[in-house]
């Protein structure tokens, strides 16, 4: 099933101090084509589980739709929506077992008991979780306790599948283990999935598409690399990923880092000298070994062993910036904190420095720099 | 031993030699064996020591004589009526106060705090306060009671207004003991119910009732243990009529009154047991149950 949300906005009510309230949802729209796996990005309290549960029913929008199937939803109840919902703190019903657990969306639409005798084994099966049909929720691990919310949610054969932060209270490698599982499933199921997460490895393993939210509003929908490679504000620039944001100033096809110039090109640049930020990725900049390429002079300050890549903080003219080198191509191991380096952005956004706002981008390119 | 001395309970403890004679004592008077002792003693003696003169009394006036008595005609009466009205004030009470908790536990309203302090008047109000309150509204002459007395309907001095009063003085118990239990378990269950198709009565039924149901069955023998034992109210607005309107309660100050012993002592003992059965069989089923899901 397809969904569509389009224009939705929620204003939780204020509690009496506050008379504005909380505007959690601001002008949200996106759309998840029938069996694809979509990822609802953003920081906690950023509003992305309320749109999950608005798109469940569980929550009802001030203004704007849920389209299902090109059909709007807005008037049906929760129970008439057909989602599975997976809570972040697996919501099991503590005094039945994790059979009676699974077997609840299809008792109460009635199935026969043979039948939901047989789906019931064959969710056990699927999540693995034969042998522990008698235990109740509270003798269960965590990632066992995940796993029967989720055959729970997929009995009933949902059109949806919903998933609230299903990872979040888990810890790290039972983590990586179900966020691989769930992939697989969904490969096997194909159902139309929403998984919320605030985190990004997590989104970008495991969606097909991103939709990034802050603060209520989307900030850019797209594949993992395009939120990665090309983020369309600021914010996804920074909150996907390691980034440096260095101030700069933009006169022309300049721009100024301190003392430091960095000639731009592509870059729509307004007519007068205009404060930016600089976003570039650790892994984007280069130390380049050719003495008469153009570079960025720069002082190593520290040089940090991270198993896979080294780690060093660079002095930009006084600025401090962040740069990874893969262990293979690096010579790093050679450098001394001290020594004066020359590097090549091979990648950069701009943005105006004004708060949350993006109409300047910078074409990623790789560049020439000289002093 | 110079250590074990200046040493206090903690420490000592934590010391791996034994503790000598000295040290034992000392732990022994230590602050918490001190403060069971202090509730056990308190415990004997408002509780204990008056249920076991109780019993004493039903053997001393005569076995016989006390079973005798409870067998006599207004006896049983009493104690039906007694019985009825509790049966009745409960299923009420359980109703309401299920769905007063409910509304307490998950609404927002105006007023809500006034109407929590205001739910609780019942049980803090004198009953015999309450009574005449309802002999005010319900007597022949009250502002209710003449509209029912014109219809023929008697409040006071009969069963409904002895049913009202019980209801009346049990009102919060429910609620009281249900409202903790929902907020804690709080409503991600019920959501959870309701996406897998549940509708409202669904949900309801098969996941908030179990969620609440010690809290409930608490409630239940709460409300039941004070109806069974109201007297101020009730026999106000009973006028205690023998044989016809008079509860168990009154029965007994009807006896003790006129000094026969036997029946107010057997007919106490039966209604001590009764409440003290109640809450121990509802705590044996919850622990039962709850062994494996908790």
């Amino acid at each position: 099933m397809s969904i569509v949300v389009s224009h939705v906005s929620k204003r939780f009510r204020a509690e009496r101090e506050k008379k504005e309230g909380f505007l959690a949802v601001d002008d949200a729209s996106f759309e998840v084509p029938r069996g694809h796996l979509l990822a609802l990005l953003g920081p906690s309290g950023s509003g992305k589980s309320t749109i999950l549960r608005i798109i469940a029913g569980l929550e009802i929008p001030d203004s704007g739709e849920v389209l299902m199937d090109g059909r709007v939803v807005s008037g049906r109840p929760v129970h008439q929506r057909g989602v599975g919902f997976v809570f972040q703190h697996y919501a099991l019903f503590k005094h039945a077992t994790a059979e009676k657990n699974i077997a609840f969306g299809l008792e109460v639409r009635k199935w026969p008991r043979g039948e939901i005798q047989k789906r019931v084994r064959e969710l056990l099966d699927l999540v693995q979780l034969r042998g522990y049909e008698d235990r109740y929720p509270s003798q269960l691990s965590g990632g066992q306790r995940q796993r029967v919310a989720l055959a729970r949610a997929l009995a009933p054969r949902p059109n949806v599948l919903l998933l609230d932060e299903p990872f979040g209270a888990l810890d790290a490698k039972v983590r990586r283990n179900l966020a691989a599982q769930l992939r697989a499933l969904h490969k096997e199921v194909h159902t139309t999935t929403i998984f919320v997460t605030h985190d990004q490895e997590e989104a970008i393993e495991i969606a097909d598409e991103i939709v990034v939210i802050n603060r209520g509003r989307v900030e850019q929908v797209g594949t993992a690399a395009e939120v990665y490679d090309r983020p369309a504000t600021k914010f996804v620039a920074s909150f996907i990923g390691n980034v440096n944001v260095i101030e700069a100033t933009v006169d022309g096809e300049t721009a100024y880092l301190g003392p430091k110039r960095l000639p731009i090109r592509g870059f729509d640049a307004p007519p007068h000298a205009r404060d930016v930020v600089l976003l570039v990725r650790p892994e984007d900049i280069e130390i380049i070994e050719d003495e008469t390429a153009p570079g960025l002079e720069c002082t190593i300050r520290e040089i940090r062993y991270r198993g896979d890549r080294y780690e060093q903080e660079l002095d930009l003219a006084g600025l401090p910036v962040r740069m990874t080198e893969d262990k293979m191509r690096g010579q790093t191991c050679e450098r001394r904190p001290g020594d004066r380096v020359r590097v090549r952005l091979n990648k950069y956004a701009l943005f105006e420095a004004e708060k949350g706002h993006a109409a300047l981008r910078a074409q990623l390119e790789t560049l020439g720099y000289i002093e | 031993m110079r250590e074990n001395q200046v040493s206090d309970g903690g420490s000592a403890a934590a010391n791996p030699k034994p503790p000598a004679g000295r040290s034992r004592m000392r732990r022994a008077l230590g602050p918490e064996n001190l403060m069971i002792g202090a509730v056990v003693v308190w415990f004997s003696v408002l509780v204990l020591f008056p249920l076991g003169a109780m019993v004493r009394g039903v053997f001393d006036s005569g076995f016989a004589d006390s079973i005798r008595s409870l067998g006599s005609p207004v006896a049983l009466h009493a104690f039906w009526l007694t019985l009825g009205i509790t049966v009745v004030a409960v299923i009420i009470n359980t109703f309401f106060g299920v769905i007063v908790a409910l509304v307490l536990a998950r609404q927002r309203f105006v007023g809500k705090l006034l109407f929590n302090g205001v739910l609780d008047l019942p049980f803090a109000l004198s009953p015999v306060v309450a009574g005449f309150m309802f002999i005010v509204l319900f007597g022949p002459n009250g502002w209710l009671g003449r509209w029912f007395e014109a219809g023929g309907i008697r409040i006071i001095f009969a069963l409904p207004g002895m049913v009202l009063a019980t209801i009346f003085i049990t009102l919060p118990f429910v609620t009281r003991e249900v409202v903790p239990v929902l907020q804690e378990a709080g409503t991600e269950q019920e959501d959870a119910a309701r996406t897998l198709g549940a509708d409202g009565w669904q949900t309801f039924r098969r996941i908030t009732v179990p969620s609440i149901r010690w809290g409930l069955g608490y409630g239940v023998c709460l409300t039941a243990s004070r109806a069974l034992g109201e007297f101020g109210a009730v026999l106000i607005v009973s006028g205690s009529v023998i044989g016809k309107t008079q509860t168990a309660t009154s029965y007994i100050h009807q006896e003790f009154t006129d000094f026969h012993y036997a029946g107010a002592f057997a007919a106490s003992l039966v209604l001590a047991v009764a409440s003290f059965l109640m809450l121990m069989t509802m705590e044996v089923i919850r622990r039962r149950v709850t062994a494996r899901m908790e």
